[in-house]
């Protein structure tokens, strides 16, 4: 400790300790004055979608179809499309983006074109949405690739259409968050296997991956949430706005959540302004209900694997 | 040889099953042809339309969509199993997806264009244009500015003509009795099927409009602008003014035969100069072809369905009009048959 009182009381040293202390505050008022920023406009957000959407939150809404009346309009076309739509894009995406990570970390070379593709997975991240509904218009609807029953060899305007444009549009981020975990696996794990003779594939298959799993759970149903409220790419491809039906299989035509809602909200009638109200807290509970469902299997997969 | 000797067999056999094929579909199209004399002969009950089933697939205008959409509510009523399906990719889009086959009803709030016309006949698709209803676009200020009660087609072309674009800034430039006071616009933006109404009938040219005023999608966001803004003013649907009639004030027009408010009777008379037309374009085949959409259509004419365009806050068209369109339609569907 001497060497520390040295420290203190050498000359020219001027502690300025209440100076230190106030920056110390202002820097924790800043920081909490950010945080607040984001909470204040998100409780004004919802307490006004609540006031104006809770007249209209009945069993009925999730029973009835659009109407021209708002009192009888309902949303069950759209929830089960929006269901539809993410359980087509989960299982297009989950075992595509997976399988790419597993290949990038743990079998490609380091070399340059491991590099070129890495960079233009993390660039496709970033492209705006309306750019895959393109795409998808042109390849799954219209049928570029010819594998489709309906005329010219494309799905039509279909569940699958979307859910495979869907599924384009969340596949990096599905790749890139599978990647961080398989990353986050320690290499003494891998080493381990390898020592007692494991091949390759065992060693993926019963040691990273488990080990991997919570962190790819996570990061594909975080990605699916974005999915579920994007509207661009799928007004694109044709989704429609009008349908008075569950879809059945994956050749049906489909509505989604976020088309309906911003119909009802450019409506004249404030009374469907309401309705869009409504909408809005459906989709958020299904939203919330599926990031609780990733923090839910976040726990149990890693307890389950000892983590 | 052994190889050419295969390849004649080969052909032979194509060739009649070919032609066996060819006898099939004409044996079932002239089964169906029948059917289909059956049902446009005899009166169509509802009980008929209780067992189509089968989709009808509608797109195009945001404008028609209200219409459309109700009275495809209305049809599953009386045809439950039919899948009425109705998108709105604008009018454009709209004949884009219906001039390519992939739907059988196209909503559209102006006649179709020319190069929408040479894209259908390109690939071969006939349609049958039918009116259901107008729409008029109402001219409309705050509630508070006294001074505009009326304007003429020539002072709103003052207004919104391109060359006005920085220049015309004060209301006493557009008549010189009105006020010295800042003008503020707020209109449709330029994909609106509205603008292109609005900027054709005024301006004389479809799509030439100043550009200095607020524009949005929402035709609400305009109604919150003009109502907050003293001395502003703008355009859009009539239906968006009668649901805010208590936050603003209309304003009428006059196109030389004196000062005309809109309202149903003016629109529906055409005394009113801004009202524009609301089609749906049937495609002929599909009317021919499939029995839902035929029955879809002939619901949409009937009187029950065409009171609905009032329901959803826009003019149905004229009686002796209606009664032409469905002379049209059953002349299609006869003609195609």
């Amino acid at each position: 400790m001497a060497a520390g009182n040295t420290t203190v009381t050498r000359e020219g040293y001027v502690p300025r300790l209440s100076f230190r202390q106030t920056v110390g505050t202002g820097f924790l008022a800043l920081c909490m004055a950010g945080t607040m920023v984001g909470i204040v406009f998100l409780v004004v957000l919802l307490t006004d979608v609540w006031r104006d959407g809770v007249g209209f939150l009945r069993w009925e809404f999730l029973q009835n179809f659009p109407s021209r009346f708002p009192e009888r309009a309902g949303f069950q076309s759209a929830l089960w499309g929006s269901l539809w739509l993410i359980g087509t894009t989960a299982l297009l995406a989950f075992p595509i983006g997976v399988g790419a990570a597993i290949y990038l970390e743990e079998y490609a070379p380091k070399n340059f074109v491991t590099r070129a593709i890495q960079v233009n997975i993390s660039n496709l991240a970033g492209v705006p949405s309306i750019v895959f509904g393109l795409l998808g218009l042109q390849i799954f609807v219209r049928g570029t690739i010819g594998i489709g029953p309906s005329v010219g060899g494309g799905f039509g305007r279909s569940i699958i259409a979307g859910g495979a444009t869907m599924a384009l549009l969340i596949l990096p981020i599905v790749i890139v968050a599978a990647q961080e975990s398989i990353k986050a696996v320690p290499p003494s794990l891998r080493e381990a296997s390898y020592g007692v003779g494991a091949t390759r594939w065992q060693t993926v298959w019963h040691h990273v991956l488990p080990q991997a799993f919570p962190g790819i759970l996570t990061g594909t149903i975080l990605a699916l949430s974005r999915a579920i409220g994007e509207t661009a790419p799928l007004i694109m491809i044709g989704a429609l706005t009008f349908v008075a039906f569950r879809p059945e299989d994956l050749l049906d035509p489909f509505t989604v959540m976020p088309i309906q809602i911003y119909n009802w909200v450019s409506r004249p009638q404030a009374d469907f302004h309401d309705l869009a109200a409504t909408g809005i807290i459906v989709l958020l509970v299904v939203l919330l209900s599926m990031n609780a469902l990733a923090v839910f299997l976040r726990q149990w997969t890693g307890r389950r694997y000892g983590r | 040889m052994k190889g050419d000797s295969l390849m004649h067999w080969n052909r032979g056999r194509g060739l009649f099953s070919l032609v066996s094929l060819v006898a099939a579909v004409a044996l079932l199209a002239a089964a169906c042809g029948g059917d289909d004399d059956d049902t446009t002969s005899g009166t169509t009950t509802t009980d008929d339309r209780s067992e189509l089933s089968g989709s009808v697939a509608i797109d195009g205008s945001s404008t028609v969509f209200p219409v459309t959409e109700a009275v495809a509510e209305e049809f599953r009523s009386v045809a439950p199993d039919v899948r009425v399906t109705v998108g709105v990719s604008g009018t454009g889009g709209g004949f884009q997806k219906f001039c390519n086959g992939e739907t059988d009803i196209s909503d559209a709030s102006r006649p179709i264009k020319e190069s929408e016309i040479e894209a259908c006949a390109e690939a071969g698709i006939e349609y049958l244009p039918l009116r259901v209803g107008l729409d008029g676009l109402a001219v409309v200020t705050h509630p508070e500015t006294d001074f505009l009660e009326c304007i003429t087609m020539d002072e709103l072309a003052t207004l919104w003509r391109p060359e006005s674009e920085g220049s015309v800034t004060s209301w006493n430039q557009v008549r010189a009795s009105w006020p010295d006071t800042d003008i503020t616009l707020f209109g449709p933006d330029t994909d609106s099927g509205t603008f292109d109404f609005f900027t054709e009938e005024v301006n004389g040219e479809g799509g030439a409009s100043r550009a200095d005023y607020t524009n949005s999608t929402d035709d609400n966001v305009l109604v919150t602008g003009i109502a907050g803004t003293e001395a502003a003013s703008g355009y859009f649907g009539y239906a968006y003014y009668v649901e805010n009639s208590d936050k603003l004030k209309v304003v009428g027009v006059d196109d030389g035969e004196g000062c005309v408010i809109p309202s149903d009777e003016t629109v529906s008379g055409g005394s009113y100069p801004l009202s524009r037309p609301l089609y749906i374009y049937v495609n002929t085949a599909a009317l021919v072809e499939k029995p839902q959409v035929r029955e879809f259509v002939r619901f949409f004419l009937s009187d029950a369905a065409i009171a609905l365009v009032a329901d959803v806050g826009y003019t149905p068209i004229a009686v002796d009009e209606l009664s032409e369109s469905r002379a049209a339609l059953e002349a299609a569907i006869a003609g195609g048959g």
